[in-house]
C-alpha cells in the first residue's frame, strides 16, 4: 500500500469497495483450493460468485469476511487489507446461523448485542429491520417456529441491522424452495436499492446469479481460479417476468452455462461427486 | 391402554388430532406415563404375590413398609445423614467438573491433558475402588464425599466437554463475523449451545453420585440409606429393604427432574414454547 494510495479517499465512486488480489488458500493437507484468484466487487452493486461445486466460492467469501486466513494473496476492503473480520462487513450464511434459544429479535439484534448497544436502542433497530424484510408479528418467535425463509429473512434483517456497508451472503436461499427463492430475490433487490449496499453474493444457480447481479465472477476448479467475469446487460425496470425473457438475460445465462458446462459433464461420468 | 402407555412415553411425538377422544396432548402423556407406572406396579404385585422369592415382597407390602418408615421419621433421618455428603460431593463435581469440561473443550491443551484421564476414570471399576478410599480418607464425611465425586465426575467432565467442542461451527463463524470478543463468544453461543449436554451430564452426576453416596454408606460405614438396607436385609424384613431402594429412585428422579426444569428456564426458553 503506497502513500498515494492512502492519501486517495476510499470512498470514491470508482474505487471497488473489495479488491481481492491473487487469492490463494492451500488447506491442512496439501489441497489447494484456490490460486491466484483476482477480481473487485464495485461499491454500490452486486457481484455474484458462481462456479461448480468444490471451486472455492464459499472459501473466497470466507477469506473476505476475514473467518479464515488466505495462504497468500490480499483482500482490500475500502482501502485497507483483511485481518479479520470488520463493521463495515455482514455476513449471511447458508444454514441461517440463528441462536435456536434466542427469538426472531434478539437474533435480529444480535450483532448490535456484541458491540454493546444498550438493549432499547438496538431492539428499536432490530424492530425496523425486521419490519423491512417482512417478518412483523413474528418478534418474540423462535426460529425452530419459523420456515426456512424465514429463518433466512431473519439472517438478512441481523445483517443489515449492524449497517454494514458490504454485505457478504453464502447461497443464501440455497435451503429455501424454489417459489420462496424467487419472492426472496426480489425483496433482496427492493432491500439493495434501498440501502445501497455493496454485495458479494455466493450462489450455484445460474439464473439467480444473472437475475440479481450486476457483475458475474465465475470461478473453475482444481483449484480455484477466476475464468472469467460477466457484466449481464439487462435494464432493470421491467417487472420480474419482463427480465426472465430479456434478451440481456437470456443472453447472460447461455454465455455462463456455456462456460460452466465442461464442468458439470466432468461431474455426471465421475462415479461419485468429487467434494460433497 | 396399558400396552400402549409402554411405548409412547416420549412428550409431544404423539400430535395428530382426534385419535384419543378429544384429550389434549398434554392431559394424553399424564395417562400414558399413569399408565406404564400403574402396568409396572401391577407387576410387581402379581410378582410379589405368587410369590417369585421369599426375599421378593409385593407392592402393597412395601409401599406400607414405605409409609411406616416415612411417618416414623427412619427417612427423615437416614436422608439427612446420606444427604450431605452427597450436596457436597455434587457440588464439588458440578462445579469443578463442567469448568475441566469447558476447559477441555475449549483449551487443545487441557483436552490433550485431561480427555484420557477422565475416560479411564469412566471405565474404572468404581465399586472396587470405593474401599480403598478408606486407606486415604479413614471412614469419615471426607470418605464419602470422596466416593461421591469419584463416581460423578467423569459423565459430567466428559459430557461438558462434548457439548463445548459440539457447538454448531456456523454458530461461532456467526459470532466472529459480528465482531464477538472472546469472552461473548463463550458466554453468548458456546456455552448455551452446550448447555443441554452439560446439564445431561449434570443430571446423569447426580445420579451417578447418588449411586456414590449409597456405595459409600454400604461399602464403607453403615450409615443413612445405605445403612437402611444393610440392616433390613440382615433383618429379613425385605418390604422394608426394597421400601429403601425404592425411596432411592423416587428422590434421584424427583431431583433429577428439577434440574431438567432449571435447565430450560435459564438456557433453553425456546423449549418451553410449544
Amino acid at each position: 500500500m503506497t502513500d498515494a494510495a492512502v492519501a486517495t479517499d476510499p470512498a470514491t465512486a470508482t474505487d471497488p469497495a473489495v479488491r481481492v488480489v491473487g487469492l490463494t488458500k492451500d488447506f491442512p493437507g496439501g489441497t489447494r483450493a484456490l490460486e491466484g484468484v483476482t477480481f473487485d466487487v464495485p461499491a454500490g452493486e452486486l457481484t455474484s460468485l458462481i462456479g461448480p461445486s468444490g471451486c472455492g466460492k464459499t472459501t473466497t467469501l470466507k477469506i473476505v469476511a476475514g473467518l479464515i486466513p488466505a495462504t497468500s494473496g490480499e483482500v482490500i476492503v475500502k482501502g485497507r487489507p483483511v485481518t479479520g473480520p470488520g463493521p463495515e462487513r455482514a455476513f449471511v450464511f447458508q444454514d441461517f446461523a440463528l441462536l435456536p434459544w434466542a427469538t426472531v429479535l434478539r437474533n435480529v439484534a444480535f450483532g448490535l448485542e456484541l458491540r454493546g448497544v444498550p438493549k432499547a436502542e438496538r431492539e428499536a433497530t432490530a424492530r425496523e429491520y425486521i419490519g423491512k424484510a417482512n417478518l412483523g408479528g413474528f418478534e418474540h418467535h423462535y426460529p425452530h417456529q419459523l420456515s426456512g425463509g424465514m429463518r433466512q429473512r431473519v439472517g438478512l434483517a441481523r445483517a443489515l441491522a449492524v449497517d454494514a456497508d458490504i454485505l457478504l451472503m453464502d447461497e443464501p436461499f440455497a435451503s429455501v424452495d424454489e417459489q420462496i427463492r424467487r419472492a426472496f430475490q426480489e425483496d433482496l433487490l427492493r432491500l439493495l436499492s434501498e440501502e445501497r449496499k455493496t454485495v458479494l453474493f455466493v450462489t450455484h444457480s445460474i439464473e439467480e446469479a444473472v437475475y440479481v447481479s450486476d457483475q458475474i465472477v465465475i470461478l473453475t476448479r482444481g483449484p480455484g481460479r477466476v475464468s472469467n467475469a460477466v457484466q449481464p446487460q439487462i435494464a432493470r425496470d421491467g417487472t420480474p417476468d419482463e427480465i426472465r425473457r430479456n434478451q440481456g438475460y437470456l443472453d447472460a445465462v447461455e454465455e455462463i452455462w456455456g462456460q460452466l458446462r465442461s464442468y458439470v459433464e466432468e461431474d455426471m461420468r465421475a462415479p461419485e461427486g468429487a467434494d460433497r | 391402554m396399558t400396552g400402549s402407555g409402554l411405548a409412547a412415553p416420549a412428550a409431544g411425538a404423539a400430535r395428530s388430532p382426534g385419535t384419543w377422544g378429544g384429550l389434549s396432548p398434554t392431559a394424553r402423556t399424564t395417562l400414558l406415563r399413569a399408565g406404564s407406572i400403574a402396568l409396572v406396579l401391577a407387576v410387581w404385585e402379581v410378582g410379589g404375590r405368587i410369590p417369585v422369592a421369599l426375599t421378593f415382597p409385593s407392592f402393597t407390602e412395601t409401599a406400607a413398609a414405605f409409609g411406616g418408615m416415612l411417618v416414623d421419621g427412619t427417612f427423615l433421618r437416614a436422608y439427612s445423614e446420606t444427604i450431605g455428603p452427597l450436596l457436597v460431593g455434587v457440588t464439588l463435581t458440578a462445579i469443578g467438573g463442567v469448568a475441566a469440561g469447558v476447559a477441555m473443550g475449549l483449551s487443545p491443551k487441557a483436552e490433550w491433558l485431561g480427555v484420557p484421564v477422565f475416560v479411564i476414570l469412566q471405565a474404572a471399576p468404581s465399586a472396587a475402588i470405593i474401599p480403598l478410599i478408606t486407606f486415604i480418607y479413614g471412614i469419615d464425611f471426607t470418605a464419602k464425599v470422596f466416593a461421591v465425586v469419584l463416581l460423578s465426575t467423569p459423565v459430567i467432565v466428559l459430557n461438558s466437554y462434548r457439548g463445548i467442542r459440539n457447538t454448531p461451527i456456523s454458530l461461532v463463524e456467526m459470532s466472529q463475523a459480528f465482531l464477538a470478543s472472546r469472552w461473548q463468544r463463550i458466554w453468548k453461543v458456546i456455552l448455551p449451545a452446550a448447555s443441554g449436554l452439560i446439564f445431561a451430564g449434570l443430571r446423569l452426576g447426580l445420579a451417578q453420585g447418588f449411586t456414590g453416596a449409597v456405595l459409600a454408606e454400604l461399602l464403607i460405614t453403615p450409615t443413612g440409606v445405605g445403612d437402611l438396607i444393610t440392616f433390613y436385609r440382615s433383618q429379613a424384613e425385605y418390604d422394608h429393604m426394597y421400601a429403601a431402594i425404592l425411596s432411592i429412585i423416587l428422590v434421584a428422579s424427583v431431583t433429577i427432574t428439577l434440574l431438567a426444569r432449571l435447565e430450560q428456564r435459564i438456557f433453553r426458553p425456546e423449549l418451553r414454547t410449544p
